[in-house]
């Protein structure tokens, strides 16, 4: 079984920000939220690297063990999603997330907030909708992963920096490009989500 | 030379030399200005990640709570809230109702000895009875609400189903979120009401070395409030700061703090709500099955004679004379 995973080589990475965009166009995100986001380091200086980060949809997911509704859930793919319908809101998700992936609309005054949104890998949603259909693209996106395709995100990229796909796969990828440059700043966010880094 | 003094320069020669190994890794590491080398040619997350607690950067869009990349603290917090938390809060909360059970199993329902005079007297005015069950109501409502976002899917979800737990639970949420208000009032009232009453006096020590009232055939002084009532006034007033304050900054998510500040507010949210629990299932017993006369004090607002001669003697006694100087009666008789 494939174990789903994204890795962003950030000495690839040019900040085009075309991952976030494609990202809100495949799944009609609406206006405050960023299911993916490009943070740049030592903005300016040497050793600047740029970074794009979503959801890493983590081995023992926090966000899934501390949601008090239980509506967070990984796939036997290894891909978190969760059920809208359930959602309360409370935004525990976010103080657990080590990536800052969940979202919410403000539906009302000061802090309140609505149903979480994040990444979905681009595969649908974890609710009662069926699969591809209009109500489950309403409220999750698009389902490409039901048609055997990757997230919109990584498939964009122009300079293949986001790799998406299973785990096994683009950390050998990236290994080999590392060892053929002779440097690399890691695999952001490996170790923190997945509890292994790449070997290099 | 002496002992210390030796003690004093190994420290200094070891200091000096750990700043000389690490001295060459430093300067590889970052410029004057704090900026990374520019023959550095690599920027290490693995490295990053030891020196800082949160990697951090520049972002396009306006939510600053974006510029965060990285924070493993996440999984510290989780490991807090789903192992410290639940066996913590859950063994505090048992634990004292296992005690208050033993309590009352081993002194039972403590008696007004002289038995009831029969006569009554006014312990506490109609607007200190609306501040105090003010503040419970909204306590009890906030207590379970909030119980319900941590132990929740352990004790209701599995009785109920995740979609009618989930639908009793954003009702919580709102419930907890606008309660709050009306707790907070509560507890500036009471705090205003009962300060002047509940500072230490020295009668507060001779209660204490009588037993507290506890042990029988022993009579403990107080004032309008005892030691105990004392103890739990203030510990109330410094939880129910803390839990505000705290609660305040959940309320208001991200403004003026960050991804840490939430966190701790959280924490202290609920460790200081677990503890507060305790305190006040510990003032419901008493209050209640614990004491017998106690609980019409907050109920009516009268209390008997006896009860006040036994538990309040010098607030009793005060009472009278103010009253006798007055020249109203000294105490109804019971309808």
């Amino acid at each position: 079984m494939a174990r789903m995973k994204f890795l962003c080589d950030a000495d690839r990475c040019i900040d085009c920000n075309a991952c976030v965009t494609a990202c809100k166009n495949e799944n009609d995100v609406p206006w405050g939220i960023n299911r993916r986001r490009v943070v740049t380091i030592n903005d300016g200086k040497p050793g600047e690297r740029s970074v794009s980060m979503a959801c890493m949809h983590c081995t023992d997911p926090p966000c899934a063990a501390v949601c008090p509704v239980n509506c967070i859930f990984p796939t036997e793919d290894g891909i978190v999603l969760h059920n809208k319908d359930q959602c309360i809101g409370c935004g525990y998700c976010f103080y657990a997330c080590p990536f800052g992936a969940p979202q919410y609309p403000q539906v009302g005054n000061f802090g309140t907030r609505g149903k979480m949104d994040k990444c979905t890998y681009c595969a649908g949603g974890g609710g009662a909708e069926a699969p591809g259909s209009a109500a489950e693209f309403a409220k999750y996106g698009s389902d490409r992963f039901g048609q055997g395709k990757l997230p919109m995100c990584a498939e964009m990229c122009s300079t293949k920096s986001l790799l998406a796909g299973d785990g096994d796969i683009i950390a050998q990828i990236y290994g080999e490009r590392v060892r053929k440059r002779g440097y690399g700043s890691g695999a952001w966010g490996w170790t923190t989500a997945y509890h292994k880094d790449v070997g290099v | 030379m002496t002992f210390f003094a030796r003690f004093r320069l190994a420290t200094f020669v070891l200091a000096l030399l750990a700043i000389i190994v690490a001295a060459p890794v430093l300067a590889q590491k970052s410029g004057s200005d704090g900026a990374p080398n520019p023959t550095a040619s690599v920027t290490s997350q693995r490295e990053l990640l030891q020196q800082v607690p949160r990697i951090t950067g520049r972002i396009d869009i306006p939510d600053t709570r974006a510029s965060v990349l990285i924070q493993p603290a996440g999984r510290t917090w989780e490991y807090f809230h789903q192992v410290l938390l639940r066996w913590g809060g859950a063994i505090v909360i048992v634990g004292t109702v296992a005690l208050l059970v033993i309590a009352y199993l081993i002194l039972g329902r403590l008696p007004i000895s002289a038995g009831r005079s029969g006569q009554k007297v006014v312990r506490f005015e109609t607007f200190e009875r609306f501040a105090h069950w003010l503040t419970a109501a909204s306590f009890v409502i906030l207590g379970l609400t909030g119980l319900n976002i941590t132990f929740g899917k352990a004790v209701v979800l599995p009785l109920v189903g995740p979609d009618l737990f989930s639908d009793i639970s954003q009702l919580a949420k709102y419930v907890h979120n606008f309660t709050s208000f009306a707790f907070v009032l509560g507890l500036v009232l009471i705090l205003v009401i009962f300060l002047r009453d509940n500072l230490l006096e020295k009668v507060d020590i001779d209660w204490l070395k009588q037993g507290g009232g506890f042990i029988k055939n022993r009579h403990a002084p107080a004032g309008r409030f005892n030691l105990g009532e004392k103890m739990v006034f203030w510990l109330s007033i410094a939880a129910g700061i803390a839990v505000s304050a705290s609660g305040f900054l959940l309320l208001f998510p991200f403004y003026g703090t960050n991804i840490l500040g939430m966190q701790l507010a959280q924490v202290v949210h609920a460790v200081v709500a677990v503890l507060f629990i305790a305190l006040i299932l510990a003032h419901i017993y008493i209050g209640t099955v614990g004491m017998e006369g106690a609980f019409e004090a907050m109920g009516t607002g009268e209390v008997d004679l006896n009860w006040a001669k036994e538990h309040h003697d010098q607030w009793l006694a005060k009472k009278l004379a103010a009253e006798d100087r007055r020249g109203e009666p000294t105490a109804t008789p019971a309808e």
